[in-house]
This record gives structure tokens, sequence and C-alpha cells, in this order.
């Protein structure tokens, strides 16, 4: 079982540079992934997917923003405390 | 050697656990899958075992391609999970651990609707006690209700067998129309255990219930018998493809949402499952393919992020995500085992879901589902939040907790990093498993457009992923259940009985004040005449008797003479 008592080791996620270093490793991935589109012939089934360069990135992002939107109004509505259905009393 | 139906060996196996020491126990149980899978190599194809009972043919093991495929994967999953629960000694974990792979092995073998019948609710009631055996209350109802649902499948199955044969005149196992009432029955009872949207809560109710080492067994069997089920009796079923977008896109919602980590691989299981009916609905031979290829993928990195967040829930006592965080400091190896199957899901270049997905991705485009095609790209985007970011990020790279634990238990660790192997190993090597699907395939899943387009879809959901978090957009991990379709039976029929029994109660009460006021009204009718007191019970002596029947005996006489 854990213990409660915390870790005082330095571990790499704990410095705030690091966390900013791999930030901005994953946008500068992101930029070279689109640019990348340049350079090959993409074989498509529909038009759309190359209607510009990192159309697929493009997609991800809006399709993530939009699923989470909705996860968060989801959770709105339906979101009940954790004893809702008092499973562990005898009713 | 003696040839043995697939399966049986680990059912009948089952029985000598109990009696074995625990010295032995873990390697005999180990050895039973793995000799299992030995004889599926040597088995060859075609119909074994028919036999005839009550003038019926029953044809237990059919070997072919499709049922080998499940075969395999079947008990690489049994021993995989049977090494993850080595430091477990509940024998009856133990035995249900073993008969349920079997009999999941069963099913996928069985060649006519009875012995899958028998089969199908085998693994029904074997798998519930690894529900039951976290031995608390609400475990105990979820399983009841687990319980209700599984078997009532298998009831459905059997009654549209027996249908089936009235009007086919055949048990055999084959695929069907959905014409008439026998099919149709025999599809419901199959997409109960496919978990279809609105049939699909036993799942995420009983999975985060079930015991650490229960819900491994339990997310490699049920479901994947089911899609096997299927696709084997009801491929190119047109309604497939859009019940499967529905269940591709649902749970993701939930999933993105959800706080018990084991519920949201529950939900995000549903989500794959629905990849998988979309193949069986297009029913072209590269979406069989697909489906049968991510059916053995799934199994694989469903299971290796079942294992990484069982040894958490194992080490820390809780799989809340508002509880954990920062745990990769203390389970260094569990964390990388399950960024290996975060990527794995999220179809990352070189990991086992880039070259399963996109097989069904790409049969819907070939068959000019453009919806569908998109959905399956969306719920793909999903897959990547609640699985392949949310998991590793909530349990392990989040800030920390506070948490100190230790590393998983060395058995546990050996089984994630198996599965993490075959992960990337098949994937590295994607012919080994293209070499064993059901029809011949050439698809090259390493092109620039594929590897490139992939990459850039994960990248970007990553962006996403940390812009919504940063902006608190995410949904925060909170101490809360989202209500699902299971609140129907959990709560409002129950509540619904309860309000009509305060109409009904009154009601029927009245009824019957009504009724028992008549019949007490007649008896003390009765009483008043004949009671002690009454005006007839004066004539109680015996003498007065006589004098009567002497009356009527005189009336009876004059009447006869007149």
């Amino acid at each position: 079982m854990a213990d409660q008592k915390p870790d005082e080791r330095k571990f790499w996620l704990d410095d705030k540079d690091t966390v900013k270093k791999i930030l901005w490793a994953l946008g500068a991935a992101c930029l070279l992934s689109v640019i990348a589109d340049l350079f090959y012939h993409k074989h498509v089934h529909y038009a759309a997917e190359d209607w510009i360069p990192g159309m697929y990135g493009w997609a991800a992002l809006i399709g993530s923003v939009v699923l989470v939107l909705c996860a968060n109004l989801l959770r709105k509505l339906l979101m009940r405390p954790e004893n809702y259905y008092d499973e562990a009393d005898n009713d | 050697m003696i040839e043995f139906p697939p399966g049986l060996l680990l059912i009948i196996g089952a029985i000598l656990v109990p009696l074995l020491p625990r010295v032995v126990r873990n390697a005999y149980m180990l050895a039973l899958p793995v000799l299992g899978f030995w004889g599926l190599l040597v088995l060859p194809e075609g119909i074994h075992f028919a036999f005839d009972i009550f003038g019926y043919t029953l044809s237990p093991v059919r070997v072919d391609g499709l049922s080998l495929l499940f075969g395999y994967i079947f008990h690489i999953a049994a021993a995989i999970s049977i090494i993850f629960a080595f430091h477990m000694k509940d024998p009856v974990q133990q035995m249900a651990g073993l008969i349920y792979p079997g009999a999941a092995i069963g099913g996928a073998f069985a060649s006519d609707l009875i012995t899958l019948f028998v089969y199908w609710e085998g693994t029904a009631i074997a798998s519930v006690f690894l529900i039951w055996s976290s031995k608390t209350e609400s475990a105990y109802k979820t399983g009841m209700r687990y319980l209700i649902i599984q078997i009532g499948s298998g009831v459905l199955l059997l009654a549209g067998a027996i249908l089936q044969f009235k009007t086919a005149g055949s048990l055999e196992f084959a695929k069907m129309d959905l014409t008439g009432p026998g099919p149709v029955m025999i599809f419901l009872a199959f997409g109960i255990k496919a978990a279809f949207p609105l049939m699909h809560n036993w799942l995420q109710d009983s999975y985060p219930e079930a015991t650490v080492t229960g819900t491994v067994f339990l997310s490699a069997f049920t479901t994947k018998l089911a899609i096997y089920a299927l696709a084997r009796g009801f491929p190119g079923t047109d309604i497939l493809i859009w019940i499967g977008a529905a269940m591709a896109i649902f749970p993701i919602f939930y999933a993105i949402a959800e706080n018990n980590l084991r519920r949201v691989l529950a939900y995000s299981l549903n989500s794959q499952l629905g990849f998988m009916v979309v193949g069986v609905g297009i029913g072209t031979e590269l979406a069989l393919n697909g489906t049968a290829a991510h059916a053995f993928s799934s199994v694989l990195y469903k299971g290796l992020l079942f294992m990484s967040m069982g040894a958490v829930l194992y080490r820390t006592g809780t799989i809340n995500g508002s509880d954990l965080g920062g745990l990769y400091k203390s389970m260094p190896f569990t964390s990388a085992f399950c960024v290996i199957g975060a990527a794995s899901i999220s179809a990352f270049p070189l990991f086992i879901g880039f070259v399963s997905k996109s097989l069904i991705i790409t049969a819907a485009a070939d068959a000019e589902h453009w919806v569908v095609w998109l959905i399956l790209l969306l719920a793909s985007v999903g897959a990547m939040h609640h699985s392949g970011f949310k998991i590793p990020y909530v349990a392990f790279f989040k800030y920390d907790s506070g948490m100190k634990c230790e590393e998983a238990p060395v058995n546990m660790l050996i089984a994630m990093g198996l599965t993490a192997f075959l992960c990337i190993a098949i994937s590295v090597y994607p012919t080994s498993l293209y070499a064993i699907l059901p029809f011949q395939i050439d698809y090259v899943p390493y092109t620039a457009t594929h590897v490139i387009t992939q990459i850039q879809l994960i990248l970007f959901a990553a962006l996403a992923f940390i812009y919504l978090l940063k902006t608190g957009l995410y949904p925060s991990q909170l101490n809360s259940i989202n209500l699902d379709f299971d609140w129907t039976y959990r709560r409002m029929l129950p509540g619904l009985i309860k309000k009509l029994g305060a109409v009904f109660v009154p009601a029927d009460r009245l009824v019957r004040t009504a009724f028992l006021n008549r019949v007490e009204g007649f008896i003390a009718g009765v009483f008043r005449h004949h009671g002690p007191e009454g005006l007839l019970a004066r004539t109680w002596p015996t003498g007065s008797t006589v004098l009567w029947v002497a009356v009527l005996l005189a009336l009876y006489m004059v009447f006869y003479f007149i």
C-alpha cells in the first residue's frame, strides 16, 4: 500500500525547464510533420485529405477540441456524486 | 499425443488446480495454455470430433483461418494473464482464470450453435467469479447484474438456435441473414456480449469492479468472442456498420470524462470494439481481415493497459484519477509499459495498433462510406485522448500526488514486458500477424502517407491535449461518476416500480378491503342465522332434527301418493 510520505528525490519532470523543453520539442515536431507533407506524394482516397499541408494534423486539432468539449458538456449534464447508486448499503 | 478439442484442456485442467501444492501450481497453470497453443499448431483444418446426440449432429471443433486466429490470441492472452496473476493465491480465481479462457477458446472453435451456446454460458459463469472475488458489497451486486445480462445473452442464443433449427433444419453455425426471429435473436445475443450501444453497460459496470488480475482476464475474452461470433455469423450485415460507428464514438465522451481509470479503459475498449463491428459490417475481405487483426492487437494493448492500471491499483489501493499522479517515480517500469500500451492504441508507427486499425479505416474508405470513415478517424483521435494521453498522464506523469509505493511485483512486470514486446515486435514485423489473417492480404502499412499522416494526427492531438489541459477545458479528475444507460435499470426502473407500488398498494388495499367486507358481511349473516344464537340454530337438539326428518318424509309420501 502507498505510504503518504512525499518523495524527496528530484525527478526529471519536477524540473520546470524540462517540461518547457518537452513542449517546445512537441511544437517543433508538429511543425516538421506539416512541412514533411510538402516533400512526398500523398496517396489519398478523398480529396479533402490533401487540401492543405498537414491536413491530418489540423483535423486532429479540431477533432480533439470537439471531442473534449462534448465530453465536458456530457459531464455537466450527467455527473453525480461517487456514491450516487449507494451500492455499499443494503437497500 | 491425444488430440483434444481446443479449450477443453484448460477447462478440465482447472479441476486439478486446488489439489496441487502451491510450488507447482503456477507452473501447471501456465503449462495448460502453452500446451493448448501447441495443440492448435498441430490440429489440421476442418471439422473434428463430430458426434450424433438425440438425432442432432453436433460438431464441436471447426478449424479454419478465423477460428485459429482467435484461438491463438486467446491462448496468448490466457498465458499472459496467468503470469500476471502468479502472486495471487486464491484458488477460486485461479480456476476461473483457466475455465473462462478455455470456454472462450472452445466457443471460437464451435461449429454448431449448441456447442457455441454451452461455451457462451461457460464464459459467463466462470468469469463472474473474477468479479465476485473482489468480495465487496458493490462487486457482489455488480456481479449479479453482469451474470443476469450474460446469461440472458445465452438464453437468447439458445432460443435463436432452436428457431434457426426449425426454419433452416440445421444447427450449423455459419453465415446468417438477418431475416426471421431466429437469426435476429442470435444477433442480439452476440450484440449484448459485443457491448452494442444501449446493451453495453455491463462492461463499464463490471470490469472496474473485478479483482486486480480479474479485469485483465475479462478484458480479453468475452467481447472478442462476440466479435468473432459476429464475424462468423453476420459478415457484411449493413446495420453493423452504423452500430459500430455509434459504438466507436459515444464511449469516447465517457472515457474522457471518467475518473476511475479502469472504467476509462472499459469505455475505451467499447470504442475499439466499435471499429471491429464496423469491419464486420463492411464485410469485404480487407475489412474482415481488419476486424480479426484489430481484435488480435486490441487483446494485447488493452491487456497491457489494464495490467498497468491493475499494478497501480495493487500497489496504491486506488485507481481514481483524482487520487493518483507522479507514479513514474515509484513505478518506472510500469509507467514505461503503460506508455507502450498507450502508443499501441494510439496507432503510433512501430506499435501494434498502427498495423491493424488502418485496415478497417481503409476498408471503410474503399467501400465509399465516407461518413463512417470520418467517424472512425475521429474515434482514432479520441482513443489517443482517453487512452493514449490521459491514462499515462493521470496515473504516472501528472503533478505529484505525494504517493510513494513499490514497483509492481516481478511477475506483473514479466507479463507486461512480454505483452509490450509483442506490441512492438508484431508491428515491426507485421507479416507475422498478416500471415494468420483469415484472407489473403496485400496491405503495406508502412507507406510515407500512412506514417506521416498518422504522426501528424498524434502530434496535433497531443498539442490539443496540452492546450485543453492548460486552459482547464479538459475535464479535471473529480471524485464522481457519470450516468450512463445502466441508470435505466439501476435507478429508473426500480424507481418506477416503487412509484407504481405507491399507486397500486392503496388501490389494491381498497379492493381487498371492499371484498373482505363483503365476505365478512356474508359470514356475519350466516352466523346470525346459523350461529349458536341464530334462528336456525335453535333446532339443534337431535330430537328436533328427527322431527324435521319425519316431517320431510311425511311430506314426501304425501306428494308421492298424489
